[in-house]
């Protein structure tokens, strides 16, 4: 929240606190501004808080734990499956929403720690390779799974899943105040998956600064002398894979729930790549930056799209460059820019304990 | 005993279509040590161009006879695919060598979405009918086995290819110049090896091979699209892996191996799992190869790099 408030232009420097209650207020007033431009913009900002755990979930990965994911989007796929096995009529169960969310979550992280196990002792390039694989293997089960006993439902994916039900109440219906006024159910979902995003940056935050967080930003700016101080390396980057992927896991629910419809297509290569590039152009080891990658990731596509095609549409009389690709186009030079310009991201990440002389220079400033 | 042989055959081929792409990725990773993702995307876009010429030939002379024409559209898509790779290496990856590894690393991927992202918008999203110039009726040389013409070309070309790159390397000045470089850079430029031109060298003579490669497997299969070269490309690497990473014969080895274990796999893998499993599952074994290989074997088949390169 610091490094969030820090990162607010002109004020974040001069007035901490106002930066930090003006935050507040966006993320609270959000989808009231967003209702003014159209129902759909809410729907983008609740994708783009799933978005937010999902980079928050990596970043501990990449960027605490200095493990590069490639398969990441695998966790998520474990999280949403298992939210659709165990509330739909795919297999006929429908277990409450607070049963599942632990055994989604659970699934995931015994799924990051099966991962984990057999790639302890790669680093690198060696390990963003087998990871990428692995998410590979998770999508090509996913895809064939449906024969001779059908499992996942292959590519058509499963479909009327629960929505979200807490003690009784739907999230997926409007609430009626009055005659006139209604709450839309995709501001319920943006209040609900708000919480989780808070929860989530106030755990990451405790854990940043703990035992195990310290651990790992040494273990990832120099694994033999991580060791040769003690620290239990193995263990340590088994919980970074089991707790990254539990974040996955939980966000995969929550969008299995939401979307009401799961299939392998969203669970491509390309998403895990999206999610790094989140991480990445935000600032790795950040809390800050994965959450201002997410949302500038998740949401500049949808501006596009609402004003490229237009702006095309006027300029060439057709559309030259269809959304989809101009979200691929913008990725691709993100990530590439973003290694050239300004490697350490949108917002760096002032490693503290990792490097002393960065301490002194904030000092000096 | 047919599906045995025929099996083989398939795994040979494609094997050697895989070695062919392993090469450029081994070069690299043994001057470099950089996992170079956007290599099979080279292929995309040597194989596209192909297309397109091949195309443009039909259309302004459509008597031409096939063999010429696949000369024609092989000269202007290894200069392209050359050109690619040079692009690549000078604007993003020269730059970013002495970098953490993990930048030169996101921007390859970034790359590789890149160069995809363009051929879409070029060539659109729709799969295209690649010109099969090389005759496709199946030869039976042994009874219920078959082998189409194409095949057989494509092997030797493969080996003609591997030959000559073998020899490039171990017998020319330029050749000695890039085993300095990888050995190790720096003394290298002291004994006066310029190492910038021969990474890029490195990266033209790999971007050419990948072109060739390109044609061969879009012949072969009979279709091109703009992601057609991500997944040879992560099979040709873990080819390269297989074989032992910076590895020249370790990558020609590792690509016949991992094209014959692939397709015994697809093969055999009903019977195997009682037909739990089918042969859709055909992409899982790079992966579990590279896994294992990774696990208990680092160095490889033939390699002594070390895998603890971060």
């Amino acid at each position: 929240m610091n490094e969030l408030a820090a990162a607010v232009p002109w004020l974040g420097k001069r007035n901490p606190l106002a930066a930090r209650w003006l935050i507040l207020i966006l993320a609270i007033a959000a989808p009231l501004i967003a209702w003014q431009f159209g129902r759909s913009w809410v729907r983008i900002l609740d994708f783009a808080l799933l978005y937010m755990m999902l980079a928050l979930g990596l970043n501990l990965v990449v960027g605490f734990a200095g493990l590069l994911d490639l398969g990441y989007i695998a966790f998520y796929a474990v999280g949403a499956y298992s939210f659709a096995f165990l509330a739909s009529p795919h297999f006929d169960v429908h277990l409450p929403f607070w049963l599942i969310l632990p055994l989604g979550a659970g699934f995931a992280a015994l799924a990051g720690i099966a991962l984990g196990f057999p790639v302890l002792r790669l680093r690198g390039d060696y390990l963003a390779i087998v990871t990428l694989g692995f998410g590979e293997i998770v999508r090509i089960f996913m895809l064939n799974l449906n024969y001779p006993i059908n499992i996942t439902n292959g590519p058509q994916g499963i479909n009327m899943i629960d929505p979200i039900v807490l003690f009784g109440w739907d999230l997926s219906r409007n609430i009626r105040v009055t005659e006139e006024l209604s709450i839309n159910s995709l501001f319920l979902y943006y209040y609900f998956f708000l919480a989780f995003v808070a929860g989530s940056i106030i755990f990451i935050r405790r854990l940043q600064i703990s035992r195990i967080g310290r651990a790992w930003a040494a273990m990832r700016d120099d694994e033999l002398a991580a060791k040769a101080i003690g620290i239990n390396t193995r263990n340590m980057k088994l919980l970074a894979f089991a707790l990254g992927a539990t974040f996955g896991g939980v966000s995969g629910c929550l969008f299995g729930a939401f979307q009401g419809f799961v299939s392998p297509e969203s669970f491509s290569l390309m998403e895990s790549i999206a999610v790094l590039t989140m991480v990445v152009f935000g600032g790795m080891g950040n809390i800050a930056g994965a959450l201002v990658g997410a949302f500038v990731l998740a949401l500049l596509p949808e501006i596009l799209r609402h004003v490229a095609v237009p702006l095309q549409q006027a300029v060439f009389g057709h559309v030259l460059l269809d959304p989809e690709v101009l979200r691929m186009l913008l990725l691709s030079l993100a990530m590439i820019l973003m290694m050239l310009l300004r490697p350490a991201g949108l917002i760096p990440a002032r490693a503290r304990y990792a490097h002393p002389e960065n301490l002194h220079r904030s000092a000096a400033e | 005993m047919e599906t045995l042989i025929q099996q083989t055959i398939n795994g040979l081929v494609i094997g050697s279509v895989y070695a062919l792409i392993a090469l450029g990725y081994t070069m690299v990773y043994g001057i470099l040590g950089l996992i170079n993702f956007a290599h099979g995307d080279v292929l995309m876009v040597g194989a596209m161009t192909a297309l397109q010429t091949m195309l443009f030939l039909m259309g302004v002379a459509p008597g031409m006879s096939p063999l010429v024409m696949l000369t024609i559209a092989l000269l202007v898509a290894i200069p392209v695919s050359m050109l690619i790779g040079f692009t690549m290496e000078r604007l993003a990856y020269r730059r970013l060598r002495n970098a953490p590894r993990l930048a030169p690393l996101i921007t390859a991927i970034g790359m590789s979405f890149l160069l995809q992202t363009i051929a879409m918008i070029i060539w659109g999203r729709n799969y295209h009918t690649f010109p099969q110039l090389i005759s496709t009726t199946p030869l039976q040389p042994v009874e219920g086995v078959f082998v189409t013409p194409v095949q057989i070309v494509i092997v030797i070309v493969s080996a003609l290819l591997m030959i000559g790159l073998t020899l490039l390397v171990s017998r020319t000045r330029i050749g000695r110049a890039m085993r300095a470089t990888a050995e190790n850079h720096r003394t290298a430029s002291l004994m006066g090896v310029d190492t910038n031109a021969v990474i890029a060298f490195t990266f033209v003579i790999g971007a050419g091979l990948a072109a060739v490669a390109g044609v061969m497997y879009a012949s072969n299969y009979g279709i091109a699209h703009y992601g057609m070269g991500f997944m040879p490309g992560l099979k040709a690497f873990t080819a390269a892996v297989l074989g032992g990473i910076g590895n020249l014969g370790g990558a020609m080895v590792g690509g016949v191996v991992l094209g014959l274990v692939e397709s015994f796999g697809a093969g055999y893998i009903e019977h195997l799992t009682f037909g739990f499993l089918n042969s859709s599952y055909q992409d899982i074994f790079a992966f579990l190869i590279l896994g294992l290989v990774l696990i208990f074997r680092p160095t490889g088949l033939l390699g002594e790099r070390v895998s603890d390169r971060a």
